[in-house]
């Protein structure tokens, strides 16, 4: 439906590109399935709180997401994204817990964005100038993040850090935005510095695909390596590029992940690559390349997490139900995908 | 001279696998050299059986190995790699324990029923994503993360109880050992299912039909190839490789775990593929080097139990070495080595070489 509306317009204007394209129909989608939750389930669907917390609960989910796109588009994966998470929620839990001084927390940031950029740096050079399979080489990434995590420490480790907490605790309000409770009191609607931080990355990296030489790059790189080549990209270097910011995004992932829930545990984040995935998906991104857009991932995470809470709060509420969910409506999105990328191949040529 | 440097391209291959699995058996050979020790102990049913490391291994990566050989037929046919296996197979298991739930009692030609069952229901299941690959084109680890993301959970739906118990003579004699016979029957089940497909490549053009379809679709299509059928073919195939690991899955422990069942094989089985020589871009395949690569990754994780690494710990170096033999493996380390050779060696070649031309 949305697409031959897009296709009518598309023949009058300048034409949408496929991304742009799966981007309106994402964003469409997740409009449409908002509304319908504040039409059926209303209470907290019609609270300004609720898209507050669907953006707090899924911070560095949005983050990592948008760093599984620029790889996407550049043709390569990094399933490493999760193991990275733990690794530097556990580093920087042991890290603040060592040290109390008054520059711990701006060092404790630096830590996260080095342990991201290592590993960020390490598996473009694998992948790009050794030429190996970005799956294998992100998988190796991902087993030895998950194994140095369970090195630091097999059992979760609370952050005591007295700066950390406040500032784990400090939550941006919004009073026009918020609702009046029962009892007449005016509760602000709150949002959390990780929530800031996502979307700040999201934006950067929006700009950064569009306007910086390095983000065209990269969609050239995915769309045809060859034709690239040819044009005289440093294919080479764009695709190492894509894997640093994919570590370094990772990495403040997982710091932003640690300022949600304080504390560094083996377990965190495990199969979020996977979330992160199908969030790109979802937001139109092809796992082939060279098309994608980091603002429909951040609807792709969006849609994913709206399912969860509508589930939550139905009485289906159990996590097979969730799983299926969010099966069922990855498999959708696959299917329209691919059925209106067909349609307006064939209606090109 | 192109056709000797094909074979020793084909022979290289193997051969980085194989230099792998030597240098872990040498290094086991000098840490501890009653690590390759076999003896005869009895087991808690009275049988004589086989037991040491090496038995342990061959053994344990029997699930692993069957798997890996499923997937090499999808890699090679799509070009990419089924991430739901593991998901799958805990389907198929709880397919299984239904329909033996559903007789009573575990005999051999119930359980016969419930396998061909379960492998029927897994079947469909990979064609489901077979579908979403060939008619849909559509990249095969997005199509499988479908069910990778719902398959235990369907699994859950279809048992309703989390761990249903299975104690039974017939069951563990798959699972472990048949009386009277000392090797693990898991071994024999591997054997089985390699010389089947062994078979069917001998006596079939399924082999040539799939690297074809996996190195140039288009081209392939003109010749009178189906690819749809073939692509579809071999995901049927992993669907059966699949089942038959599950059902040594579940006897082993007498129960159905849907959560723990084959759980994390299916990057293991990736990897196991990718050792074993493959190009994980399809096209050309050799079913023993993923075979090789299923007991390299075993053994490594054997011998660092043995050297008494913390379970939790084994993954990150297990990571350095996987590093370590795709790097050797990757083209550009391999075509600088070459070069190298050739150098060295360069009188003696480009003699030669002259002579054939």
């Amino acid at each position: 439906m949305n697409g031959v509306k897009n296709n009518a317009r598309a023949k009058r204007r300048e034409p949408l590109t496929d991304a742009q394209l799966l981007m309106t129909i994402s964003i469409g989608i997740f409009v449409a399935m908002y509304a319908l939750a504040m039409i059926f389930m209303g209470g907290g669907f019609l609270k300004v709180q609720q898209i507050f917390d669907l953006l707090n609960d899924n911070a560095a989910l949005i983050i990592v997401a948008s760093a599984l796109t620029i790889v996407m588009i550049g043709g390569g994966i990094n399933i490493s994204v999760g193991g990275v998470i733990s690794l530097t929620c556990m580093a920087c839990a042991i890290f603040l817990n060592a040290h109390t001084g008054g520059l711990s927390i701006p060092l404790a940031t630096l830590l996260a964005l080095g342990i991201g950029l290592a590993f960020g740096a390490g598996m473009g050079f694998l992948v790009s100038y050794l030429e190996i399979q970005p799956f294998i080489v992100s998988l190796a990434g991902m087993f030895l993040a998950r194994g140095l995590t369970t090195m630091l420490s097999v059992n979760p480790v609370k952050v005591a850090h007295e700066g950390f907490l406040a500032l784990v605790k400090s939550k941006i309000k919004i009073s026009w935005l918020g609702y009046v409770a029962q009892n007449g009191n005016l509760i602000p609607a709150k949002l959390e510095i990780g929530a800031v931080v996502a979307l700040l990355v999201v934006l950067v990296m929006a700009l950064l695909l569009r306007y910086v030489r390095l983000g065209r790059n990269i969609y050239a790189l995915g769309g045809n390596r060859q034709s690239a080549l040819m044009l005289g990209i440093n294919v080479k270097r764009t695709c190492f590029m894509s894997y640093v910011i994919s570590g370094l995004l990772s990495g403040i992932a997982g710091f932003v992940f640690l300022t949600h829930k304080p504390a560094g545990n083996a377990s965190v984040a495990m199969r979020s690559e996977m979330d992160a995935i199908a969030a790109s998906i979802i937001g139109g991104t092809l796992l082939t390349g060279g098309v994608g857009n980091v603002i429909g991932t951040l609807f792709g995470v969006l849609i994913l997490a709206t399912i969860q809470k509508i589930i939550a709060l139905s009485p289906l509420n159990a996590s097979w139900w969730q799983d299926m969910a969010s099966g069922a409506m990855l498999g959708f999105f696959i299917i329209l995908q691919s059925v209106v990328l067909s349609y307006r191949s064939k209606q090109k040529k | 001279m192109k056709r000797k440097s094909k074979a020793l391209s084909s022979l290289a291959e193997l051969l980085i696998p194989l230099i792998a699995l030597g240098i872990l058996i040498l290094f086991n050979l000098f840490r501890d050299p009653s690590f390759f020790g076999i003896r005869v102990a009895v087991n808690n049913a009275g049988n004589r059986v086989l037991t040491g490391n090496l038995i342990s291994i061959i053994d344990s990566a029997s699930e692993l190995a069957i798997i890996a050989m499923g997937m090499t037929m999808v890699t090679a046919a799509c070009g990419g790699q089924d991430i739901s296996v593991g998901a799958v197979g805990a389907i198929s298991g709880a397919v299984l324990v239904k329909i033996l739930q559903a007789f009573g009692a575990i005999t051999g030609p119930s359980l016969i029923v419930a396998f061909i069952g379960a492998c029927l229901a897994t079947i469909l299941f990979k064609l489901f994503n077979g579908t979403l690959v060939a008619v849909f084109r559509i990249q095969p680890m997005i199509a499988t993360l479908i069910l990778f993301s719902c398959g235990r959970s369907i699994a859950y739906w279809i048992n309703g109880d989390a761990t249903p118990q299975l104690a039974s003579p017939i069951l563990s004699s798959i699972g472990m050992t048949i009386p009277g016979i000392p090797v693990p029957t898991p071994i024999f089940c591997v054997i089985l299912v390699g010389v089947l497909l062994a078979l069917v490549f001998r006596f079939t053009n399924i082999s040539l039909y799939t690297q074809s379809v996996g190195i140039n679709q288009g081209a392939a299509r003109l010749n009178g190839i189906n690819p749809v059928a073939i692509k579809l073919l071999s995901f049927a195939l992993l669907g059966v490789c699949v089942s038959v690991a599950s059902l040594i899955g579940i006897s082993r422990l007498g129960q159905l775990n849907h959560k723990t069942l084959l759980v994390d094989i299916e990057m293991d089985a990736i990897l196991a593929v990718a050792i074993g020589g493959n190009n994980l871009g399809g096209g050309k395949f050799k079913l023993s080097g993923s075979i090789l690569g299923a007991y390299i990754i075993q053994m490594l994780t054997t011998t660092l139990y043995a050297m008494k690494v913390s379970p939790v710990n084994v993954k990150a170096y297990k990571a350095i070495v996987i590093i370590v033999i795709v790097v050797a493996g990757s083209p550009v380390v391999k075509e600088k080595i070459g070069a190298l050779m050739k150098r060295r060696s360069g009188g003696f070649h480009t003699a030669a070489g002259k002579g054939v031309r």
